[in-house]
């Protein structure tokens, strides 16, 4: 299980972006944590993948572990190794190397021999990659490179895969398609922390959900509960019984949320 | 056109080793965006070990050469570990700032260690020359081709075939997505410095060969290597040798020709070339022959 305690991280060594989020993956389960524009979603992800450093972020409370063994203070080539895989937002995919090449990276940890086998698994997995193995990863089409970013990160072979916005900028049937390949990925045996904004995808497939709003978790239910719970449908599904939000319901709702956390 | 022809291989000779310098410049430029400046004084240890190697301790010349590269490559690990890691994060410019700095030392070492004296390699060609019909050619300028390019061929090779090859590829377009895939960046750093260290160091010793010897101040010749960067495009090393060859064919034609038909350009105007061949490509082309033009939005 991978679960993170009282997280508390510092950007430039003043502006406190997450105060005390506690949130875990259980081994098999499919996560997922929802929230707005800068509540600090991708920090969480990069606090556990150790690439808080890249953006002058530290922690300054709590901890990560997995199965009970902190990790936050490794590096982020040895969380890898330690088994967790990451899909960062907006893909970041080798756009100049080719689709083999791209996966091959992927694999930079693992056993040489066993490199050939992880491709075919790979490839087995997402046809389209395999027919474009040799094309330059950059000329594929949004969504099979969001798929190569997902294979890349499968060459590792994590135990927790952690994916970050998959659906940003897809088409909706591209998004089923993605959202296809998760359930497919976390059948197989990788637990999954699935970071959206598309809180209707997100929840479809998770089984338990966290929102999480400037810093703190504010939420922490089952997916089921969630996508029935009348603030959660109303300000992050967008449904609600008659007319549209107004911005009234969402100072209302605001003033609610404040009660709540 | 008995003119042609020597000057040609003259140039070719002269150019491989442009080449091979430039390349070095380029990997570190790759691998972490700075130009080194230290690498004339990286080139000029290389001298000082080849000659070190192979005439004070009478090793084989080939082993001697082998030896001299894998020291200037420790060099080079250690002098990225000490001196440029700290600043992983911090301005590109304080960083070329420090290998200004590094060279400053660096020179220091090796002024101690050659003394006032001249460096003899002991290279086995010296000034001979193979005849092939009526054509004469200096070894030193088949050597520095044959050597040369074959490095650079094999650090290319390296590159594009091997795992940490591709990974080091990997760290020089998008460092964070490689750590994200366990590619060990400070890693891929202290290599490619040693790799550069070890080009610039065999560098040195074509540099010394087939003259007398050579001065510790023959180190401002690896300078000759920015126009070529410039003109190849700095993060490319096919354009580091299409330019190597091209400043060094143009600068050999010049020292024949120039005497004969512009006169009146003065003595030694065959040094000028490349930096002429600098102005007018950063006129034209600024990010070179085969470099990335770079986009930048205000």
């Amino acid at each position: 299980m991978l679960a993170v305690q009282n997280l508390e991280v510092v950007y430039e060594d003043v502006i406190l972006v997450l105060k005390g989020v506690s949130l875990a993956v259980p081994d098999g389960a499919v996560v997922a944590l929802l929230g707005g524009n800068g509540a600090g979603k991708t920090t969480v992800l990069r606090a556990i993948t150790g690439l808080l450093d890249v953006h002058r972020g530290s922690v300054t409370k709590g901890s990560v572990t997995l199965d009970g063994e902190p990790i936050h203070a490794l590096d982020a080539p040895a969380i890898v190794a330690a088994g967790i895989g990451q899909v960062m937002e907006g893909r970041r995919i080798f756009s100049e190397f080719t689709v083999d090449e791209n996966l091959r990276v992927g694999g930079h940890r693992a056993p040489r021999a066993e490199i050939p086998a992880r491709l075919d698994r790979i490839y087995d997995l997402f046809p389209v990659l395999a027919e474009r193995r040799r094309s330059v990863a950059g000329y594929l089409s949004g969504g099979e490179q969001q798929m190569l970013a997902i294979g890349r990160a499968m060459m590792a072979e994590p135990r927790v895969l952690l994916l970050d916005e998959p659906s940003l900028g897809l088409a909706p049937l591209v998004v089923q398609r993605i959202r296809d390949l998760i359930v497919d990925i976390n059948r197989a045996g990788t637990s999954v922390l699935l970071v959206e904004q598309n809180a209707n995808m997100a929840l479809s497939i998770a089984d338990h959900g966290y929102i999480l709003e400037t810093g703190k978790v504010v939420m922490d239910k089952p997916a089921a509960e969630l996508r029935e719970d009348e603030d959660v449908r109303e300000f992050y599904l967008g449904l609600r019984q008659e007319g549209a939000a107004s911005f009234r319901d969402v100072k209302h709702y605001k003033r609610r949320k404040r009660w709540l956390s | 056109m008995d003119l042609l022809l020597p000057g040609l291989l003259r140039g070719v000779g002269i150019g491989s080793l442009y080449a091979l310098l430039a390349v070095s410049f380029v990997i570190i430029y790759r691998a972490t965006t700075v130009v080194n400046f230290a690498q004339p004084a990286l080139m000029i240890l290389g001298s000082y070990f080849t000659a070190l190697f192979a005439v004070q301790l009478g090793l084989p010349f080939p082993l001697a050469v082998l030896l001299a590269m894998a020291a200037l490559a420790v060099v080079g690990a250690v002098t990225e570990r000490v001196a440029m890691r700290p600043l992983v994060g911090q301005p590109v410019f304080s960083a070329a700032m420090v290998t200004v700095g590094v060279f400053i030392v660096l020179t220091m070492v090796a002024n101690r260690l050659i003394g006032p004296g001249i460096i003899v390699v002991g290279d086995p060609w010296g000034i001979e020359f193979l005849r092939v019909g009526s054509l004469t050619v200096f070894q030193s300028d088949v050597a520095r081709t044959v050597l040369g390019l074959g490095a650079v061929g094999a650090v290319g090779l390296f590159l594009k075939r091997s795992r940490v090859g591709l990974a080091m590829r990997a760290t020089s377009l998008d460092q964070e997505t490689a750590l994200a895939q366990g590619v060990d960046v400070g890693r891929m750093f202290s290599l490619a410095w040693a790799i550069s260290a070890a080009l610039a160091g065999l560098a040195g010793m074509l540099v010394g060969t087939g003259s007398g010897g050579l001065e510790a101040t023959a180190a401002l010749i690896a300078l000759k290597a920015l126009p070529v960067i410039i003109l190849g495009g700095i993060d490319s090393i096919e354009g580091a040798v299409v330019a190597g060859l091209l400043v060094g064919v143009a600068e050999a034609l010049t020292r024949v020709y120039q005497p004969l038909y512009a006169p009146w350009l003065g003595a030694n105007f065959d040094v000028v070339v490349p930096y002429v061949i600098l102005m007018a490509t950063l006129m034209v082309r600024p990010y070179g022959l085969f470099g990335t033009p770079e986009v930048e939005r205000v």
